[in-house]
């Protein structure tokens, strides 16, 4: 019988794989990617197709890429897709391959989600059957949170769109969520390399070291008690034990080992330097690697380009006075860097979820964020279905969230194609996906809390219900 | 008698001195063939759509001289600032209108060189160093603005300067070109122009210079050229040759508007300069060599003319040349001309123009010349076009993004050039074309596309050489500059290029914000054309430096159209909102965040106080009940008496003295 509705459910997750990949092929064949490619919610200055294909000229004609100011992506995505950008295949779409390479992109990250979720529910029945709570938590409502977030990826519209959009988001989504997996299944080079890749491509991602780490802490504690990437604090364990009356410090790990995290940097640095090296020798007649960390770093830190896009920070910078420019820059900026601890601190059992916090976070408070970002966590929210299964406010969310993409294209038009509308109109739907996402994100830390909290509830009742 | 006599004698020594002086000083310069010389002259050229085109031109020239910085007629400003930021050529030019290139011709020297973009063109070669080109060129752009009452300084900013590397063939590099497509021009502007001439506007043919007639023109395009020569070391001056040029584009007025018959409104109106200027002119400016005004009548209405009066059976080459030419029966002139010269014929058209010369000096105060042209039957011309005529436009809709769009359209130049390439297979016409855009017109030169007949062609086809450095934000504007062969056979070309339109800083906008941005003028000049009349009798000609500007071989150029791009605007009124709203929703983000990431339950709350009074007793149990008050909570019943309130005091005071020991420190270092 479970067979049998495993079955159905794998068939029917193939089923929807292939129906999104081939929606996404019917939308690359509408003429012209239905302007997709130059709507301001799918291309960012960071992720333009438009700027790539200028990036690549420039650097056919022996120009440096990064002259002018229309290039601010890696040298390495110039050399892997900008041939794509001008190669025609007769009686096809102008960019066929390119939006091919997105979209296998987006179906690799949808199996590393899948496989990484997979993981992540091995891991949680593993801590459940240690906790002796399986039969508290009803198994018909579990779901297999792995198909799930694979399917939100695939199927979101934002998805579909910044991968019909042209935009390189997709890629940059590939990268972090190779980070993700290579941490969840233990393959430090691997995870090493996508986060390299990840913080080269769109320097946010850099965060992510720190979950990655606490991963591989907890990767040891892995195998020697049997509880995988994301678990419950080690305290329960701890209660656990004590109440089975097991000394269990002194099976317990130690919480910190060097030995991984030593391991991670070399990779690290073995990557980045190897990263850097094919930068410079893609560089080497023009500007060096300077002129590429000053025009793509440097670009995303001190947000120069003011063109509208889903964030808030285009419109605040438009209008701030500039002698505050500089304050602001460094305070929105230390606002993500603030949160990294607290939340590190409260969350460090849950490494996965960690990093789907820090992902949201940057897509919600980044300079030049797109729908590709949201794309991303959105999809890593569905790894937790289980957990956030009693999270609040979440009809609001997908309400507000679908009140604000078709808001925004309105409002867009109003102001810009129209001129009846103006830049406050737009501003104003830019304000309220940001409240959306704040929302989610506080909502979702609770919820992960209060989770934790009923699984010890959950323990510490136990012995006494067995008295009673 | 004897006090009468003493200053007699005086004076008589005097003058004898000054004589002397007068003579040596004449002497000297004769001998050393250095002379400030002065030119003024003053061509007139009717226009088929029955205006006149009137151009002014005044030459001064300052020979390098070692006598440090005196001089007798050139102008000192000039001198210094030639002096001080060794400019090697420059070219100043401030216009209000659009020369119409397909009535008003576009082949002559006169509109390849004079016709220029609306507002304020300024072009300047240095003679340094490269990397002293660029401070220079900001102090050039103040002293000129302050000598011309202009807004010259706002070229100063590297946005607004860009340099081209072929588009002027004088030099590459050193070459620095800047346009303020905006820029009104009005009578503060013409005063310190006309400051510079020796004399003025008070005598010669800068009388004519009425404000309110010039002004009223069509066109108007003031214009300064500045030539040094000589290597301008050790002391010596350099050798500096200023031409100042006023083309006015005038309509004349018709006396007899009211009374036009039918059959007389196809006449071309006749003029006189006392009708177009209200003034006339009374002799010459004494300090200048010559002074000299021309009638150019132009190769179409030569060709015309002999048209219409072999016709009539008359020897046109008679009746425009002999002595009797004013009662020429096509048209009259009002004066009788010192000198008429024929145009040679050039390759490209068998029929040359006439030139007609009236020397100012013979006329004086008493008997003011006055040149008046009388059209007695009706004629219809057509002026010589440039090779290609180019316009420029804008296509797409919306503020997001647009194109450019170059197009070239065949002229009747082109098919005479044709003819003579006839026989050649591969014949080929170059063109040039060079375009600046500011830097909030975002270019995507990967757009670039060429279209010959309407029909696309690769770009690689077209284009010969390229050369482009693409617009960095707020720091340089986009160049690009272009060398086409195009096809002889083709009737049109266009070439697009797509841009972003950029979004400004609130403090970026120019007042009026909504009017629009202006991407200014591009060049498109023609080198298989040159633009030269050669006159015949040419022997003469070496005195009059308008005529030997004539001969010049240079290349046929026009410019496009401004462009007006609107661009987006935020709303100006908002700065503070925005700021506060933002701010607060980062504040939202931030305290709900910290808040759900610090709040524990109440079970939470009663284990860590247990531990907490188990470990160090009263302070965290305070503690607790303090943020569980703060919070608003009902705090648990204390398990303990109620602590003193002087340990609380004291551990305020000791909070409070923290607090100010760091401000003390901060305040002590930092500041």
């Amino acid at each position: 019988m479970e067979k049998l509705k495993k079955k159905i459910r794998s068939f029917s997750f193939w089923n929807w794989v292939i129906a999104s990949i081939i929606f996404r092929l019917i939308l690359i064949y509408f003429p012209k990617n239905l302007n997709l490619c130059s709507r301001p919610e799918v291309s960012t200055p960071l992720t333009s197709f438009r700027r790539l294909a200028e990036g690549y000229w420039l650097k056919q004609s022996s120009m440096s890429p990064y002259a002018g100011s229309m290039y601010h992506g890696s040298p390495l995505l110039l050399s892997l897709l900008g041939p794509l950008t001008v190669k025609r295949i007769e009686g096809q779409p102008n960019h066929l391959l390119y939006s091919l390479v997105s979209v296998i992109a987006d179906v690799v990250s949808a199996m590393l989600i899948r496989a990484t979720g997979q993981n992540l529910q091995v891991a949680y029945f593993g801590t459940l059957k240690s906790l002796d709570l399986v039969k508290q938590i009803e198994l018909s409502e579990v779901h297999s949170s792995g198909d799930v977030a694979a399917l939100i990826y695939l199927c979101n519209p934002f998805t579909i769109v910044a991968c019909v959009g042209l935009s390189t988001s997709p890629i940059e989504n590939m990268a972090v969520i190779l980070c993700l997996y290579g941490a969840c299944s233990r393959l430090v080079p691997l995870a090493a390399f996508g986060w390299v890749i990840a913080t080269h491509l769109s320097l946010y991602p850099a965060i992510l070291i720190i979950p990655v780490h606490l991963s591989f802490v907890l990767a040891i504690c892995d195998l020697l008690l049997g509880y995988g990437p994301d678990a419950p604090p080690r305290k329960l364990f701890l209660q656990r034990h004590q109440q089975k009356g097991l000394s269990s410090q002194s099976k317990l790990p130690p919480g910190f080992s060097w030995g991984s995290i030593i391991h991670f940097a070399f990779w690290a640095l073995l990557w980045s330097v190897y990263v850097l090296v094919l930068c410079g020798i893609s560089l080497k007649q023009f500007g060096g690697l300077w002129e590429m960390f000053k025009s793509t770093y440097g670009f995303i830190l001190t947000v120069e380009d003011l063109s509208p896009n889903v964030g808030v920070l285009w419109y605040f910078f438009a209008e701030v006075f500039e002698f505050f420019r500089n304050f602001f820059l460094i305070v929105f900026h230390v606002n993500i860097l603030f949160m990294i601890l607290p939340l590190a601190i409260r969350l460090h059992h849950r490494p996965c979820y960690l990093a789907f916090v820090y992902v949201a976070i940057c897509s919600m408070l980044k300079s030049y964020p797109s729908v590709g970002d949201s794309a991303l966590y959105l999809g890593l929210l569905g790894w937790f279905v289980n957990e956030l299964s009693d999270m609040q406010f979440s009809l609001f969310l997908f309400c507000g969230y679908v009140g604000v993409s078709l808001l925004s294209p309105v409002m867009h038009n109003l102001w810009i194609w129209r001129g009846t509308g103006n830049a406050n109109f737009y501003f104003a739907t830019a304000m309220v996906y940001a409240c959306l996402q704040i929302v989610l994100v506080v909502e979702g830390v609770s919820a992960m809390l209060n989770h934790d909290r009923k699984l010890r509830s959950l323990i510490l009742d136990k012995p006494r219900d067995a008295k009673s | 008698m004897a006090l009468l006599r003493r200053p007699l004698l005086l004076l008589l020594i005097v003058t004898h001195q000054f004589l002397q002086l007068w003579i040596a000083f004449g002497s000297v310069n004769e001998e050393g063939q250095k002379q400030e010389e002065f030119y003024e002259e003053l061509l007139l050229k009717p226009l088929p759509d029955r205006k006149v085109l009137t151009h002014f031109h005044f030459q001064s020239s300052a020979p390098p001289t070692s006598n440090g910085r005196h001089h007798h007629l050139f102008p000192k400003a000039i001198s210094q600032l030639v002096q001080k930021f060794r400019v090697k050529e420059m070219e100043l030019s401030f216009t209000q209108g659009r020369w119409n290139y397909e009535s008003w011709g576009g082949f002559d020297s006169i509109p390849s060189s004079n016709a220029k973009p609306p507002g304020v063109e300024l072009w300047a070669v240095f003679d340094v160093p490269q990397h002293l080109i660029d401070p220079l060129w900001k102090n050039l752009t103040h002293t000129l603005s302050g000598l011309f009452c202009a807004s010259i300084n706002f070229l100063e900013s590297s946005t607004a300067y860009s340099a081209p590397e072929w588009s002027f063939p004088l030099a590459s590099g050193s070459l620095r070109y800047g346009t303020l497509p905006r820029e009104a021009v009005c009578t503060e502007n013409i005063t310190p122009w006309l400051k510079l001439l020796p004399c003025r506007d008070k005598a010669g043919i800068s009388t004519l210079l009425d404000r309110p007639s010039i002004y009223r023109g069509f066109y108007h395009s003031q214009r300064l050229h500045l030539t040094s020569t000589g290597s301008g070391s050790e002391g010596m001056d350099l050798g500096i040759m200023l031409e100042q040029t006023l083309t006015v584009v005038l309509q004349p007025i018709s006396q007899r508007a009211s009374l036009v018959r039918d059959s007389e409104k196809h006449i071309q109106p006749s003029w006189s300069l006392s009708s177009i200027f209200g003034k006339q002119v009374s002799g010459k400016c004494v300090l200048a060599e010559t002074s000299n005004v021309y009638l150019l009548l132009d190769r179409g209405l030569v060709a015309e003319l002999k048209q219409l009066h072999k016709e009539n059976e008359k020897s046109i080459e008679n009746s425009l040349t002999s002595e009797n030419f004013w009662t020429n029966p096509s048209f009259e002139l009002s004066a009788k001309p010192d000198r008429i010269f024929i145009e040679e014929c050039s390759l490209l058209s068998k029929n040359s123009s006439v030139l007609y010369k009236f020397e100012v000096e013979k006329y004086s105060e008493f008997e003011p010349f006055d040149l008046g042209i009388t059209w007695k039957i009706p004629i219809v011309w057509l002026c010589q076009q440039a090779p290609l005529h180019a316009s420029r436009f804008l296509t797409g809709s919306g503020n997001e993004r647009g194109a450019i769009a170059i197009s070239l359209k065949s002229t009747q130049t082109t098919e005479g050039f044709m003819g003579a390439h006839s026989n050649d297979e591969r014949c080929e016409l170059r063109v040039d074309v060079f375009q600046v855009v500011p830097w909030y017109v975002k270019v995507y030169f990967h757009s670039l596309q060429v279209f010959v007949d309407q029909q696309p062609k690769a770009v690689s086809d077209i284009i010969e050489k390229i050369h482009i450095s693409p617009s960095k934000d707020k720091v340089s504007p986009g160049v690009m500059e272009l060398v086409l062969k195009l096809p002889c056979s083709m009737s049109s070309t266009a070439l697009t290029i797509e841009f972003d339109k950029g979004f400004l800083h609130i403090d970026e906008y120019p007042p009026d914000a909504n009017q629009g941005f202006d991407i200014p003028s591009a060049i498109v000049s023609f080198p298989n054309f040159h633009a030269s009349m050669v006159f015949l009798e040419s022997d003469s000609l070496n005195k009059s430096p308008l005529l030997s500007k004539f001969q010049e071989w240079s290349h046929v150029m026009s410019y496009t159209e401004v462009l007006l791009v609107p661009l987006t605007t935020p709303d100006f009124s908002m700065p503070y909102n925005v700021i506060t709203i933002t701010c607060t929703v980062f504040a939202l983000y931030f305290g709900s965040l910290l808040n759900a990431l610090r709040r524990r339950v109440a079970e939470e709350e009663r284990f860590l106080k247990d531990k907490s009074a188990k470990k160090t007793g009263q302070l965290p149990l305070l503690l607790s009940k303090l943020s569980a008050k703060l919070r608003g909570r009902r705090s648990e019943p204390p398990h303990s008496s109620p602590v003193s309130s002087s340990f609380i005091n004291s551990k305020l005071v000791f909070k409070v003295i923290l607090i100010a020991g760091l401000a003390v420190c901060w305040q002590y270092y930092f500041l």
